[in-house]
This record gives structure tokens, sequence and C-alpha cells, in this order.
């Protein structure tokens, strides 16, 4: 039996179960979802677009799912070791896939307008506007996990920012995994950001130090209208025995700008994938993201740049560290359709292997179009330099400290693209912490060793 | 406080140091001159332990203890130091950061504890003056886009943060112009005293203008074939080094 089959088998018994504990915006889609799973199944390690991540071997084992919403005692703060804490945030959590409502900012503390909160309960209570854009970006036809998402999804966050509205403050969601047994959790993030209006979200996995399986099924739609500004950071700092399985669509509107920036500091295994859409002109999308790997850890990165329409730019860095037995891997596939004239695409992904066994695959992919642009993409994957290593140590600054220093220099140019000062800030002190195996959840770094 | 006894080493497999016997004191200034390939950097090289090259034979005393047996990070801790040839442009980390992480690690072999960012700040501002190392260099990555003047100036500053019992300048003078070698070589004239020694090694007698040596030695292949005072440094600059291949009876 293949993985997928308990999944439909689980779906079509428990269908009743899963629309009674979420909205009907949700559950409109669920059908064609799974008939779209049974069709193509999960990816394989034969499609070319998986071939660095065993998604069957990810989704095979016997996971809990808590269709029926059964209520998690919880204290959130107290799992709730964000690592980013100097920020002063307009603070969500999400425990395994269920919005937490207990704990939310007054409504007062937002702008008039802005509606943040349960996505299942938005979806009550603003049908209309909720239904505008659920699954209106999500290509299910494209990726099973996508489709499986779409069918399981009862709840997550939603964030609308009407036109205009400038929402100083960041916004930040927590996810919190936990569970007493093996435990799959499918979230759905929903952002729509208005014409001209600017927000930030910061979003931090974390999952808690039990022993069991995580699954983390996890969907973004991101709505940019025309002349917005809107950062999107994912920062995922979660367990060795955790595999997330993220996609996040961006759709962007005239002019508008949109920032994405996925950081995994601790992982298990992490397959993300970013597919961004230019529906406007002169929009710019910044899409960036590091990763620090080592042990048995993996990171799978795809990213889809889809340049529709001319006139759009779009700036791409991914870095990765890789140590131990570490395993990465980078493909960006870049878009210029006929007619999108003046594209500007660039694409970067630079890799570390500081050992011997860590392993990284790299595959730009640019398909053009259109015969005025500026495009380039550049990959490499290198080892530290030996001469800087020397010429750090010959000032009396050892091995260890050198080669975490020269890892971390590697990782600044990522760092440098946020723009959230305090953010920034935090991530340079984590991603030291890191390096040195400081990090909650993480014992055995290079730099500890 | 250097006792150098017959020194070979090689990299790849290739023999470079053939028998190197030196004595270095406090106070003292010594030149090593010699043609391209006779192993001038490579002494300087093996001296501060890079990896790359390997000593076959022969023992390096560093006030009594086995040079030789210590890491890289150690030598410096002990007060060695080398000027680079060629600096290394390492993006990302800054100078500050950077000479903050090697003074401290110098405090703590010694027992000492980390200086307050306060103290450091002032540290660098008082030994950036020695050198005219602008402020805005010192907030950059290390060596990143500095010009060739700036890099030895800034090789000369770290030396004045870390307060070397031996400096070896390595070709400091290739790539300046005279007013950037007037800086650099005051720099290491007031750096000088009694207790500390320099091994300058270079091509030229240009250098020694500035920085005087107590005693001079050439270098050919892999060997020290003579040694004398400053003024074997102004006949090499005068008349080459053929003299001295002939006095080997090689020409």
């Amino acid at each position: 039996m293949s993985a997928v089959q308990q999944y439909i088998d689980l779906y079509h018994s428990q269908k009743n179960l899963i629309a009674g504990h979420s909205s009907p915006v949700m559950n409109a889609l669920r059908d064609e979802a799974m008939a779209l799973l049974e069709s193509k199944g999960l990816p394989t390690l034969k499609d070319e677009e998986y071939r660095r991540t065993d998604i069957e071997a990810l989704y095979a084992p016997d996971y809990g799912l808590n269709l029926g919403r059964v209520n998690i005692e919880i204290n959130p703060y107290e799992v709730f070791r964000c690592d980013v804490p100097n920020l002063s945030t307009l603070l969500y959590f999400v425990v395994n896939d269920t919005f937490y409502t207990q704990a939310q900012p007054a409504a007062a503390k937002l702008p008039e307008g802005v509606v943040a909160g349960s996505l299942c309960e938005m979806a009550r209570q603003y049908p209309q506007l909720v239904a505008r854009y659920y699954g209106k970006a999500a290509d299910m036809k494209r990726d099973g996990t996508v489709a499986l998402n779409t069918a399981f999804a009862q709840d997550g966050f939603f964030l609308y920012i009407p036109d205009g509205v400038v929402v100083e403050k960041p916004i930040q969601l927590v996810n919190i995994l936990r569970g007493n047994v093996d435990f799959m959790v499918n979230r759905r993030l929903l952002i729509v950001v208005g014409k001209g209006a600017q927000a930030k979200l910061l979003v931090c996995d974390h999952s808690d130090e039990s022993s069991v399986r995580f699954l983390a099924s996890q969907v973004c739609e991101i709505f940019v209208d025309d002349d917005a500004v809107f950062d999107y950071y994912d920062m995922e700092e979660s367990s060795e025995n955790t595999a997330k399985v993220a996609s996040v669509f961006v759709r962007q509107g005239a002019r508008s700008n949109v920032l994405v920036n996925g950081i995994v500091l601790h992982n298990g295994v992490t397959r993300s994938n970013y597919y961004s859409t230019f529906d406007g002109e002169h929009a710019e999308l910044s899409l960036c993201g590091m990763g620090i790997v080592d042990k048995e850890q993996s990171v799978d990165t795809y990213t889809y740049i889809d340049h529709a329409v001319s006139h759009c730019h779009s700036n791409e860095l991914f870095k990765y560290v890789l140590n131990d037995s570490a395993r990465g891997s980078f493909c960006g596939r870049i878009l210029v359709r006929h007619g999108a004239q003046k594209t500007e695409a660039y694409q970067g992904n630079k890799n570390l292997c500081a050992s011997p066994l860590a392993k990284m695959y790299t595959k730009p992919q640019l398909e053009i179009y259109a015969d005025d642009v500026k495009c380039s993409h550049g990959a490499t994957i290198g080892q530290l330099d030996q001469n800087a290593l020397f010429y750090m140590r010959s000032r009396g600054i050892t091995e260890a400290e050198a080669r975490m220093l020269l890892m971390f220099a590697f990782t600044n140019d990522v760092i440098e693209q946020v723009r959230l000062d305090a953010l920034k800030d935090r991530l340079r002190q984590l991603v030291e912490k890191r390096f040195r195996g400081e990090l909650a959840k993480c014992s055995g770094c290079q730099a500890c060793r | 406080m250097l006792k150098i006894t017959d020194l070979h080493a090689s990299i790849n497999g290739k023999e470079i140091l053939k028998g190197i016997d030196l004595v270095v004191k406090p106070g003292e200034v010594h030149a090593i001159m010699g043609p391209n390939g006779s192993g001038k950097s490579t002494l300087s090289a093996v001296l501060t332990g890079n990896p790359a090259y390997e000593v076959t034979r022969g023992s390096v005393e560093f006030y009594g203890k086995d040079l030789l047996a210590l890491s890289p990070e150690d030598r410096s801790h002990e007060g060695l130091f080398l000027s680079f040839q060629y600096p290394v442009e390492i993006p990302g980390v800054s100078m500050v950061n950077f000479m903050r992480t090697a003074v401290n690690e110098q405090r703590k072999y010694r027992g000492l504890e980390p200086l307050s960012a306060t103290d450091f700040l002032k540290l660098m501002r008082e030994k950036r003056a020695i050198v005219e190392l602008d402020n805005k260099l010192a907030s950059r990555s290390v060596n990143e886009g500095f010009s060739g003047g700036e890099k030895k100036r800034n090789e000369i500053f770290q030396m004045a943060m870390l307060e070397p019992r031996l400096s070896i300048l390595d070709e400091t003078d290739s790539g300046l112009d005279i007013d950037a070698l007037r800086i650099v070589a005051g720099g290491v004239n007031k750096l000088k005293s009694e207790k500390n020694a320099t091994i300058v090694i270079t091509h030229y007698q240009r250098l020694l203008d500035y920085i005087a040596p107590d005693f001079v030695h050439v270098l050919y292949k892999g060997r020290i074939v003579k040694s004398g005072g400053p003024e074997l440094a102004l006949e090499l600059e005068e008349r080459g080094y053929d003299w001295i291949k002939k006095e080997l009876g090689e020409i």
C-alpha cells in the first residue's frame, strides 16, 4: 500500500468529522482536493522536483491527527521559547493545527479594519472575504502535498489588511507542535494585504521536546495587492524528529514589494516550496533564505518565480551551511513569459559544506521567452576558506572559533536582507548561538564538540 | 628568544628549507633577504604553523618551548606574529569582531579577563593611530576592499593590538608606495622595544632604510648562505645576488 492510501481511507471515513470541525469555505474545496490526490498521489523520488526528499517516507508512518479538534491542554507561553523576545510583536499562536484563542492581542491593538485570527473562525465570520482568496493561489494540481493539505486542513491563521492600512508593529505567529504519539498537522495560512497596505509577518515554528515524530504540512497563501508592501519571515527552530513540508504561494499586484525570507535554524527534514507570480507590472520580490543543518538534518528548497508580466524585478538568494552528514538541495526555477519584457531576475544559491560527508545539490533553471530581460543565476558549493582559517588562527583565534566566525559571515548577507532591525539583531545572535551549539534543542554542533 | 636548528621543511613532498640555523635575541632586528624561490616565505609560514607545510627535520625553540609542537593560535598566544605578504580578505567578518576575538583569546590564554567593550574600543583607537588607519576601515570586513597599502597598514595595526614578542614581516614593503612605506615602517619602529624582536623578510634594501637591521642573512636554496651586518644589505642592493652564487661556486 502506498503512503497516500491511508490518507484517502481516512478522508472517506472521517469526512463529516473533518467538515464538522471546520468552516464551509474550507470544506468547499475538500472533495476536489481529495480527487486530485487520489488520481495524482504524493510526489515520489522519481518526480524531478522531489528527487532529494522522500515525501512518501515522510507520509508513511501512522500519525495521529486531531480531526475532532480535541482541546490540547497547553500553555503556549510555557512551551514557547521562541528566541525573538526583544521584539515587540502582535503575537498569535497555533498549537498543532488549531488556532489558540486564549492568548491573542486585543482587537483594539490592531488598526481599524485589520482582521487577524483563526482561519476557521474568520471563514465563518467573513465567508465572502475568505472565499475570495482561499485556495486561489495554492495550486493543488501541481503538488499532491498541497492537495492533501487542502483536503485535511481545518484551521490555521488568517490575516487581512484593508486597503491603505499600515500595520507598524510586526505580527508574529508561533506554531507549536506537541503530542504524545507520532503526530501530523495540516496548517493553513491565508494572508491578504490590500492596495497600498503595509505589514510584516514573522512565523516561527517550534516543536516540543518529546521523542515522538511530527509531520507538519503547511500551505500559506499570500495575496499582495497593488502598491502594497509585505514582509514574510519564516523561521524554523524545531526538533530533529520534525518533518516539515511547506508551500508558500505569493500573488503580487502592480508596484507591490514583497520580501520572503525562510530561515531554518534547527530542524529534522524540511521541504519548502516557494511559488510566486507577478500579476501586475513594476512589482518587486526579494526571495531569500538560509539554513544551518548538521548531523542527519536535511533541507530542501524549491522556488518558482513566474514573471507573467513585464517590468517586474525578482532577486533570489539562498545560502546553506551543511555540517556532519547533513543534506541540502536547492532548485530554483524562474519563468519569464512571452512579452514579460524588461524583467530583471537574479538568482543566487551559495552553499558551504563544512564537512566531507555533507552533501548539497543545487540546480538553477531559467526559462526565458522574452528578449529584453536581465537575468542571471549563480550556484556555488564550497568549503571553508583554508587561507582565511589560517590567517585567523595566526592571530590567536582558535580553530573552532575561526570556523564559527567564517560560517557566521557566510550567512550574514541573508540576515542583512531582513527589513526589521530588532529581528535582524536577534537573528545574528541566534545564528551565532546555533553555530556554537547553544540553541535549546541543538546538542552537538561543530563549535561545541 | 628564538632558536632555529637545522630546520627542514617541504610542501607537497618538495623540500624547500634545507637546514636553517638562526638565533634571535630580544631587541634585535634581523633581515632575511634572498632571490625569488629561496624559501623566505616558507620560513615564515613554517614558523607560524601553516598546515600546508611539513617540517621534516630540525627544531625551533621559542622562549624554551618547542614551537613546532604548538598550534598556530598558541604560537600567537606565546607572542609570535606574522605580517602576511598577502593579507587574506574575510568577507562578513568585521575588523572589530575579528580583533576583539583575537585579543580576548590571547587574554584568556594568559589567564586574564576579557576586555570590556569600552576598553577594547579605546585600545583600538589608540593602536589605529600608530599606522593612521581610518576608523572606516576598522568597521569594515577584514581586509575586504582594502587597497594594498591599507592591507599592510592593517597588518601592523593588528601587530600593535597583539603586542608580539617576535614579529615576522613578510615582504611588508611589496606593493607599497613611498608614503605608505613610511607609515608602515614608522609603525613598526614605534612598536620596537628592548623586549621584542623583528624578522624582516624582504627583497630590497628599500624597507631597511626605514627599519634598520642589526643582522642581515641571505637565504638561498633553502639555506642561510651568508650573514653579516647592515652593510651586507647595501652590498646586495648594489651587486645583486650573483656574487654570492659565485662564492658558492655555482657560477
